[in-house]
């Protein structure tokens, strides 16, 4: 460790360490010595629930794969051994099956909150896409996952969703053929799904984890004022409105996470199916090609997407739509021309189209789990129309927005 | 050439090298994702027995992991199939895949037997038989056709798709050819097996 740099250690053995590995740097800058807003609210705990959640996949997925087997012959038969027959199988099944909802849910709340108080608006850009990149990984990741136990959903759904592929011009075919590495889903398919699910995307998923923390803790976290705190610092130069990572946030964070994982076990426990959510009743049957489930429905975090696909009455052009309305997030730093981040001080225009849009986006996943007929498709297109219309309108309507003053200091109640 | 031109020639010529190198490197994985000769082989034609198939019924037969429908239709069955003509999206299979040969209203070699992918030309979804006429849950215009559960396409007993439901086309007829009066090829046309 350079001269300049002081160990935080006095034990010998961990100043032997930080002789040969910046431990001490490390620990530093990303805990004891980063600092955050004192103001956070609860918005600003699901960052971290969605990495406990991460934990939580990777062990019990990695018992899992201990028991159950990737081949179109044994795949059901071993997930119900693992449910039946493995010593605590159950437990780690549903904690694996529930986790992927739960994972949904906090990262669905943390990008609202980014959405709430603007932490996608300049310098976190970068932030903001690896989290989007995150997000993607985290589809493919559950849209893998989905057809390893085999069941008659994960079969059909997984048809549905290779088959978009087919729309692409002129290579759509053959892509599909390539994805399935055979003319229909078949045991060479749900093989190859089991190394992505396990192998590729878990990988990828760790890596842009490491990359969204590092690009946070480069340029510091907002927070609900939507200010930056680096601009007010003490004569020490720590920011005058934070306070360190460790022990201050991650004392409050364990508090969370403990109510998180009392809300999550009683799911585990109690309601590992979630009344057909969770666990699909056509997925307690095996895969049968020759029967479709009368109503195939994705998982309930992909049925947003799924009723803009099908409100589209052209198929290749409601693929394209599914794709954009995925996109579109992307663009929200560029497409949001309002100078203020938080929404405490923004106008009307951009408060009342992101109820909207938060309306739309459940409404969607509503009626994604819904027949397509009559009445449900009417409404899917009019929230189509909504939620492209939070996107695609927003440099307009954040350019004439009427904001407050948004003050120096971060403003907290005692 | 100065010492920095030729450093950076240099640096090119490595960099291009790598690249070229790589997409050779990289073309074995990318190679190995398509169809092994086992799932091609797996893949050659069947034969389909059509003896003990009656009059308005079905079967349904698997090849290449897909489900395939063969329907015996009735006289009344065809004659019913000219009623619906003008509410259908592709009645002339202008826009739909099948061999030549079946490129007319009845979509089929022999009037009697259609022969058609049992998937859906929107997401691939196995469309459900609805034969009878005016059924309760397909309302007093139904024709007798196929209904697809997933996201409510309609076909008439052609596999011919219905206008304003999702599917954009026709069910696809598969390359068939008849062995005799009863025994059905699927995935093979007339005359390839001669080659």
């Amino acid at each position: 460790m350079s001269e300049k740099e002081e160990s935080i250690f006095t034990n010998p053995f961990l100043r032997w360490i930080d002789d040969r590995f910046p431990l001490s740097s490390l620990i530093k800058d990303h805990a004891t010595e980063y600092y955050a807003s004192k103001n956070f609210n609860i918005w600003y705990i699901f960052g971290v629930l969605s990495m406990v959640v991460l934990v939580i996949m990777i062990l019990t997925g990695f018992f899992l794969t201990m028991n159950y087997k990737p081949s179109a012959k044994d795949a059901f038969d071993s997930v119900e051994y693992i449910m039946r027959s493995v010593e605590w199988g159950w437990l780690i099944r549903y904690m694996h099956s529930t986790g992927a909802s739960f994972f949904f849910i906090v990262v669905y709340l943390h990008m609202f909150r980014a959405m709430l108080y603007g932490s996608y608006k300049k310098p976190r850009e970068l932030i903001w896409i690896l989290g989007m990149l995150l997000y993607f990984c985290l589809m493919a990741e559950a849209f893998f996952g989905y057809l390893l136990p085999w069941g008659n959903m994960s079969y059909w759904a997984g048809q549905v969703i290779v088959n978009l592929f087919g729309y692409i011009p002129f290579i759509g075919d053959t892509l599909t053929e390539w994805i399935r590495g055979d003319y229909f889903i078949s045991d060479i398919t749900l093989n190859r799904f089991f190394a992505f699910h396990v192998i590729l995307l878990p990988l990828a998923i760790i890596g842009l984890v490491v990359a969204h923390i590092l690009a946070l803790h480069h340029v510091g976290s907002n927070n609900p004022d939507g200010i930056e705190i680096k601009e007010y610092k003490d004569e020490s130069g720590k920011p005058i409105d934070g306070v360190a990572f460790h022990p201050f946030h991650t004392s409050k964070d364990l508090v969370w996470i403990t109510v998180f994982l009392i809300v999550y076990f009683a799911a585990v426990f109690y309601a590992p199916e979630m009344g057909g959510l969770f666990l699909e009743v056509d997925n307690f049957e095996p895969a049968d090609p020759l029967k479709t489930p009368e109503h195939i429905v994705p998982s309930w975090y992909f049925t947003p997407y799924y009723a803009i696909l099908r409100a589209v009455p052209n198929a290749a052009l409601g693929a394209v739509f599914l794709v954009l309305a995925v996109l579109l997030f992307v663009f929200l730093p560029w497409l949001d021309r309002c100078p203020v981040k938080s929404i405490r001080y923004r106008g009307w225009q951009y408060k009342l189209a992101l109820y909207i849009f938060v309306i739309s986006f459940l409404a969607l996943g509503y009626l994604g789990m819904q027949p397509a007929t009559g009445v449900y498709v009417l409404l899917a297109r009019i929230f189509t129309i909504t939620y492209f219309g939070f996107f695609l309108l927003m440099p307009f309507y954040t350019r004439y927005e009427k904001t407050k003053p948004v003050p120096e200091r971060v403003v907290y109640k005692k | 050439m100065s010492k920095l031109d030729r450093r950076k020639f240099l640096s090119v010529a490595t960099s291009v090298t790598s690249v070229i190198g790589g997409i050779f490197a990289i073309t074995p994985f990318i190679l190995s994702f398509q169809p092994s000769k086992k799932a091609k082989a797996l893949g050659a034609a069947i034969k389909v027995d059509l003896s003990s198939l009656e009059v308005g019924s079905i079967i349904k037969v698997i090849y290449r992991g897909t489900p395939y429908y063969v329907v015996h239709r009735s006289e009344d069955m065809i004659e019913r199939l000219k009623s619906s003509e003008n509410d259908l999206r592709d009645p002339d299979s202008d826009l739909s895949v099948q061999p030549n040969f079946a490129k007319n209203e009845l979509r089929s070699m022999k009037p009697k037997y259609l022969v058609v992918e049992g998937v859906c030309t929107h997401l691939g979804c196995a469309p459900i038989e609805k034969f009878s006429i005016a059924p309760a849950d397909m309302g007093p215009d139904w024709n007798g056709g196929f209904y697809c559960p997933c996201h409510g396409s309609k076909f008439d007993l052609s596999g011919r798709v219905y206008s304003g439901v999702p599917a954009p086309s026709n069910l696809r007829v598969p390359p068939h050819r008849f062995e005799n009066d009863s025994v059905l090829v699927v995935g093979e046309n007339p005359g390839e097996a001669d080659v």
